[in-house]
């Protein structure tokens, strides 16, 4: 029996669970029409559980043996799961009403996928990461695919589900080997293990790291195991991309701070040289790539795997900067990069989504705010001051000067110059370029129009008032690096 | 008694074939039967390890990854149906409307 | 001992490599099928009764059927084009592999497993019950997070079955 202290500890998983399953009862009675209910009865849940996370704050508990670590790292990133996950509904209300597949399973789907997120921030074995990361990762081959009958979204629910299946072969054979090394699957046990054991240079732990280590990189996709996401983002309905992009990436990175920091960190030798040569292969595989897009849906799937290259450097600085950097990275990440998904579904004229690039022309003198705010989302991801996206990486990137990472910091600059390109260009089609032909026509909706709104101003607030956000990051990690 | 390497070696081999399943075959069926035998070979490494061991955490996982393996199994099969039915070929290199 | 491992585990790669060879897909389900048994000969070999157990009734039976009906309602069961969209793609994967065996062999074959602090022999799960209740008792004590979470997997996995499949929702 898990005593109360356990259950408390856990509660804002309790309710995410809860809740889901509440939406799929509440569907049952919903006529077709008010189905727009479910989407403010989930955004409601998100809130409560977001509201016993901070309640939980400051909190240090290892619960059900080992399994779970509630701690101040796990609510901040649960918190940045739950926020996007709130933004990502708030665009699919409309959008899932206007192609015909508003249906209570979208959001149950989607409140399971964000617990399954959680369960990865929060793990404390393997085991738990490997189930966390299958409930997010079933839930989002459904909804990938929720489109039903579209060929394109079946193509790329398939795809996902293919790829992000074979992923996880990888990722279970890396912690059986791991298992076969130190005998235990809890995190906290590997790193005793390794100490006790003398397990440092053993050839079984470092294949099996590398193998898990493969398993990861295809869930948050880095280059050369991001073949599938322009397809899948392309293909999936946008605001699932979104969700996507920001979330599993969000997640995976979580799962990854977690195993690293608890159980491999004496073996931090062995994987940083790895990690930065895939941090480059990430970045500019990325940014060059997204050069020769023309649809947005794509280049933003490109720019995803770029920042997800970026990150990365955090991960490999592994100093207490670095690593509450990438925390603040994922924060602004899931800000700039949601809001401009929900430009593009706002640009839509009932079914039809305009989604080349050509017709954001004359956007400017057309749609002024929707421009403006498409614009604020561009240049933060481009990483031009005074935006989120230009704290971030100044974080980011000087985290990694600091651990004598200089190299790999420069050639993240020049990175970023080039993808400055490609993200400006979008404001200058936007501004400069006069419409030929059809015409671009937007969608209006409250609840689009709020997701917008606080993309915006979370964008721009991270950006100019970063401190509470960066000591709550800092706070987060403590427990790990000290000061 | 048979050394725990000779599993491990087999399980090491069942792996490789299915991961070269994956990448050869273009089918989607058979694509996912060859996931299924690499699950199958993580399970055999982690049984033997775990009677190396002395520790039954490593069948324990084995059985979640049986549970595992059943969802996936169903979701899986579901988008193949969907597929199927829709567009009438499971052959990944047909099904390309998208830039692979 | 010895030689009833190669007994089985000669069947069981000859049938992995068959799963992946054959043209009908119908045989590679049912190549799976002795590959699965076979498997669970050798759990049974490394004193795994339950997972054994499981694995034939669960894996081998019900998944595997469900595969096979798949194949047959929608009659899979014919081979695939012979056109090749990437000619190089047969050789790399091969190359990849090989290496990869390679790497996996070679490290596998040099390791030697220490039993952990407290191991427990097959002699000693029998004295405290037998292999059932052993694990049975762990999945309910140490592993209890991990059985709920299971359960959410299998929910979501109905849900999205029915979601995916369902002809009209």
């Amino acid at each position: 029996m898990p005593t109360t202290q356990e259950l408390i500890a856990i509660s804002p998983e309790i309710i995410l669970a809860l809740w889901a399953l509440s939406v799929m009862f509440l569907d049952l009675l919903i006529a077709q029409s008010r189905k727009s209910i479910l989407a403010y009865w989930s955004l409601l849940g998100l809130l409560l559980a977001g509201g016993a996370e901070f309640s939980l704050w400051g909190r240090e508990e290892i619960l059900f043996q080992g399994a779970f670590v509630q701690d101040n790292l796990s609510l901040f990133l649960d918190l940045v799961l739950l926020l996007a996950t709130g933004l990502s509904l708030l665009m699919a209300k409309g959008y899932i009403k206007d192609l015909e597949m508003e249906h209570g399973e979208y959001y149950t789907l989607t409140l399971f996928a964000t617990l399954g997120g959680m369960l990865m921030a929060g793990a404390g074995d393997l085991l738990i990461v490997f189930l966390g990361l299958e409930v997010l990762s079933l839930s989002l081959y459904v909804l990938s695919g929720f489109r039903r009958t579209e060929p394109m979204a079946q193509e790329a629910s398939l795809k996902y589900f293919l790829l992000g299946a074979f992923a996880s072969g990888f990722l279970l054979y890396g912690i059986a080997l791991v298992f076969g090394s130190t005998g235990t699957t809890l995190l906290g046990g590997i790193a005793v293990a390794i100490t006790e054991g003398g397990l440092l240079g053993d050839p079984l732990l470092l294949l099996g790291l590398g193998l898990l280590g493969v398993g990861l990189s295809f869930k948050v996709a880095l280059v050369p195991f991001h073949m599938w996401t322009p397809d899948v983002y392309e293909g999936a309905p946008t605001p699932v991309a979104g969700y996507m992009s920001v979330v599993a990436k969000a997640a995976g990175f979580a799962a990854a701070l977690r195993i690293f920091l608890s159980a491999f960190l004496q073996l931090a030798g062995d994987w940083t040289l790895l990690l930065s040569l895939l941090a480059l292969l990430t970045m500019s595989g990325g940014n060059i790539i997204a050069l020769a897009q023309s649809n947005m849906k794509r280049l933003l799937a490109y720019s995803s795997i770029a920042h997800a290259g970026y990150i990365l450097l955090g991960v490999i600085a592994l100093n207490s900067w670095g690593l509450s950097s990438v925390l603040f990275y994922l924060a602004a990440y899931g800000f700039m990069n949601l809001g401009a998904f929900a430009v593009i579904v706002a640009l839509r004229d009932g079914e039809r989504e305009y989604l080349a690039l050509n017709d954001y022309a004359g956007l400017g003198s057309r749609h002024p705010l929707l421009a403006l705010s498409m614009a604020i989302f561009m240049l933060s991801l481009a990483g031009v001051p005074p935006t989120a996206g230009f704290l971030a990486k100044f974080y980011i990137f000087g985290a990694a000067v600091q651990a004598g990472y200089g190299w790999l910091a420069i050639l993240a600059v020049l990175n970023s110059v080039l993808a400055a390109f490609y993200y400006l260009r979008v404001i200058v089609i936007m501004y400069m370029r006069e419409p030929a032909g059809q015409v671009a026509k937007m969608t209006h909706s409250p609840a689009l129009a709020l997701a917008i709104f606080l993309a915006v101003i979370g964008t721009v607030q991270l950006g100019l008032f970063p401190a509470a956000v960066v000591e709550l990051a800092q706070a987060s990690l403590f427990p790990f690096l000290g000061s | 008694m048979v050394p725990v390497a000779n599993y491990l070696i087999l399980s090491a081999v069942l792996f490789t074939i299915g991961v070269l399943g994956v990448l050869i075959r273009r089918n989607a069926i058979v694509i996912f039967m060859s996931i299924e035998i690499m699950l199958n070979a993580a399970n055999l490494a982690f049984i033997a390890l775990a009677d190396a061991k002395g520790s039954l955490a490593g069948q324990v996982f084995v059985f979640f990854v049986l549970a595992v393996a059943a969802a996936e199994v169903a979701v899986g099969l579901a988008i193949i149906v969907a597929i199927s039915r829709q567009q009438g070929t499971i052959d990944v290199d047909e099904i390309n409307l998208l830039k692979w | 001992m010895e030689a009833f491992f190669w007994v089985v585990a000669i069947p069981a790669t000859v049938s992995a490599v068959g799963v992946v060879m054959m043209r009908d897909t119908v045989y590679s389900a049912l190549l799976l099928v002795v590959h699965l048994l076979a498997v669970a000969v050798l759990f049974v070999l490394l004193n795994a009764q339950l997972i054994a157990a499981v694995q034939v009734v669960v894996y081998a039976g019900a998944i595997m059927v469900l595969f096979l009906f798949v194949i047959m309602m929608l009659g899979l069961g014919r081979g695939e084009g012979v056109k090749e969209k990437l000619p190089l793609q047969r050789p790399v994967a091969l190359l990849f592999g090989g290496a990869m065996a390679i790497l996996l062999g070679v490290v596998m074959s040099q390791t030697t497993i220490q039993p952990v602090a407290g191991a427990l022999t097959p002699g000693d799960v029998l004295a405290m019950g037998g292999n059932t209740q052993v694990v049975g008792r762990l999945l309910f004590s140490d592993y209890l997070l991990a059985f709920e979470v299971t359960s959410i997997l299998l929910l979501v996995a109905i849900i999205g079955a029915v979601v995916l499949a369902k002809r009209r929702l």
